[in-house]
């Protein structure tokens, strides 16, 4: 109890940033062969997001550039590598690793995945699937406390793509979503994409996914590439790549979440096969387009209403 | 306290994550009947591949010299027998050196290794936390009768490789965009690693230098670290090595040992 609120007041007291608002915008992954792009064009309507490993060095240019970006625009801080979905304990220097980043960068939404990447002593570098059943319910939701306890603030926590199914599971994914977001009051990060993708692999229809996902939660959207694969009867499977543009099934998707729910918080993830620094300002610039004609719908509702 | 009851999804699931011989795990199937094992392989291929990756962004140098195919299956070797520990993978293959010295394939290119732990050692200059690197004026206020106790704190950036191969300039022609030309690898270089400020620098020391700074960094005083340098080489030049480690940013401070 003390130590928390001795986070707290040192928090309030060493306020390095200012705050930006992130409410209605558009933004892109951050990436270093970026920044000289990005400082030339100067201060600009949008966010950046970064994954949190990349800046759990000591110091050095990581830590110099994002505090570059961190001046002038909002920042997410997305996670990749807490294994919340793992069937062990967190791992505490990794959280705490993960506290100090928030404490310092103050970012404006901090997201994880539904997944796990470290079991015992293995870390395998990719978001694996996991059952989804009564049993792994109780462990996603004791761990998703524990962060949120830890970094005092909700967690966004990221539906996952999928290429494949557990015996084991007893519910839908929607569903078990929508249990974690009630039991701990996490917000949760849609990403169109990754249901576009396990939709195609799992045979299940987009639309009713989204129909069926707890929208009134969503606190930020993700939009990426896919690539395009086989499975072992020679259908399509699609592969979670985020390696090129955003494909047009899932911009129509986008614009069916966004005429429902208002303006939400977009990334653009590109982060493999990275393109120059104006096609992707300008996939972004897409993104926000789409959300600024759904801002202007909301304030002509409220202006009608009053 | 209970012990938790442990489903054993992850144990299953992870076991054959980087077997490639081993089949899918019973516990995971495909929708509707379909079969599951191009669907494990997505999993399988993902770590694989990006922990290959993750070594060849740590080592460009290593792979400019092999090529991407040779690399790329030493990598994949590597990966197998000793995945990361840790979720931060710029900290990931330290073993990674030792393992190409170990390497068959790689017997021709004895050096190779020591090009390796050049290049992990840049990488944690590169994170190392920052600090400012210690100024010739601070030293040269230190009265000159006391010169010899000085005891100098390394800067958190700060490391040395030895070899006794020309490591220093196989690592310099190999991590630029330059073109290669034939260098004689049988000349010993020791290597010294800084991050002063936002940019890594890799030095060749003189000889003695490495025998110097070491010292310095395991806490030995400036006159027993300059007397071990020039036991390990009589040309040693103490004031152009108190040179080279002050514009190279190699110490962050001095004391005089009663600290």
């Amino acid at each position: 109890m003390n130590a928390m609120t001795t986070t707290t007041v040192a928090a309030a007291t060493s306020l390095r940033f200012p705050a930006r608002p992130i409410e209605g915008l558009a933004g892109t992954s951050f990436k270093h062969e970026h920044l000289p792009a990005i400082v030339a064009a100067g201060p600009q309507r949008g966010f950046f997001e970064v994954h949190a490993e990349n800046y759990m060095g000591a110091g050095g240019p990581p830590h110099q550039a994002l505090e570059a970006i961190r001046r002038d625009h909002p920042i997410s801080l997305h996670g990749v590598c807490m294994s919340i979905g793992g069937d062990g304990p967190l791992d505490k220097a990794h959280l705490d690793r993960f506290r100090k980043l928030v404490a310092r960068y103050e970012p404006a939404l901090v997201s994880e995945h539904l997944a796990w990447s470290t079991h015992e002593t293995s870390y395998f570098n990719d978001l694996l699937p996991l059952p989804y059943n009564a049993a792994t319910l109780g462990r996603v939701c004791d761990h998703i406390y524990e962060v949120q306890q830890v970094i005092g603030r909700p967690l966004l926590l990221e539906n996952p793509s999928t290429y494949l199914a557990f015996r084991e599971s007893t519910m839908s994914e929607t569903d078990f979503i929508r249990a974690i977001a009630g039991r701990t009051g996490c917000s949760l990060l849609l990403d169109i994409n990754n249901v576009f993708v396990s939709a195609t692999n799992q045979g299940f229809s987009a639309r009713d996914y989204l129909a069926d996902f707890p929208l009134a939660q969503v606190g930020e959207i993700h939009l990426a590439g896919h690539a395009e694969q086989a499975d072992d009867e020679g259908a399509l499977l699609l592969i979670d790549s985020h390696d090129g543009p955003v494909a047009d099934a899932v911009w129509k998707l986008f614009a069916i979440v966004i005429a429902e729910c208002g303006p939400i918080p977009t990334l653009i993830e590109w982060d493999s096969r990275i393109p120059d620094w104006p096609i992707l300002s300008s996939e972004a610039a897409a993104a926000q387009a789409i959300l600024d004609r759904a801002s202007v719908v909301l304030r002509e509702g409220r202006d009608a209403a009053a | 306290m209970l012990p938790l009851e442990r489903s054993s999804y992850a144990a299953s699931f992870a076991s054959a994550l980087i077997d490639p011989e081993r089949e899918a795990p019973a516990i995971v199937k495909g929708p509707a009947g379909k079969g599951v094992a191009r669907r494990y392989n997505v999993y399988r291929n993902n770590v694989t591949v990006s922990l290959i990756d993750a070594l060849a962004a740590i080592y460009p140098a290593v792979q400019r010299i092999t090529g991407v195919d040779f690399f790329r299956a030493m990598a994949r070797f590597h990966v197998r027998a000793t995945p990361p520990a840790s979720p931060l993978l710029f900290d990931y293959g330290r073993d990674f050196p030792a393992f190409i010295a170990r390497y068959e394939h790689a017997r021709a290119m004895p050096w190779l290794a020591d090009v390796a732990r050049v290049e992990r050692a840049w990488l944690d200059a590169y994170h190392a936390e920052d600090t400012m690197p210690l100024s010739a004026e601070a030293l040269s206020a230190v009265p000159p009768e006391r010169l010899a106790d000085v005891v100098f704190i390394a800067h958190p950036a700060t490391r040395i490789v030895s070899s006794p191969f020309s490591v220093v300039t196989i690592f310099a022609a190999n991590r630029g965009e330059a073109a290669q030309t034939r260098i004689d690898a049988s000349a010993p270089e020791d290597a010294l690693i800084t991050r002063p400020d936002l940019d890594v620098a890799v030095r060749r020391l003189p000889p003695g230098g490495a025998v110097f700074l070491s010292g310095l960094i395991a806490g030995q005083s400036l006159g027993d670290a300059a007397a071990a340098a020039f036991l390990a080489a009589p040309s040693f030049d103490i004031s152009l090595g108190i040179a080279g480690m002050i514009e190279a940013g190699a110490f962050s401070g001095i004391h005089f040992g009663e600290a």
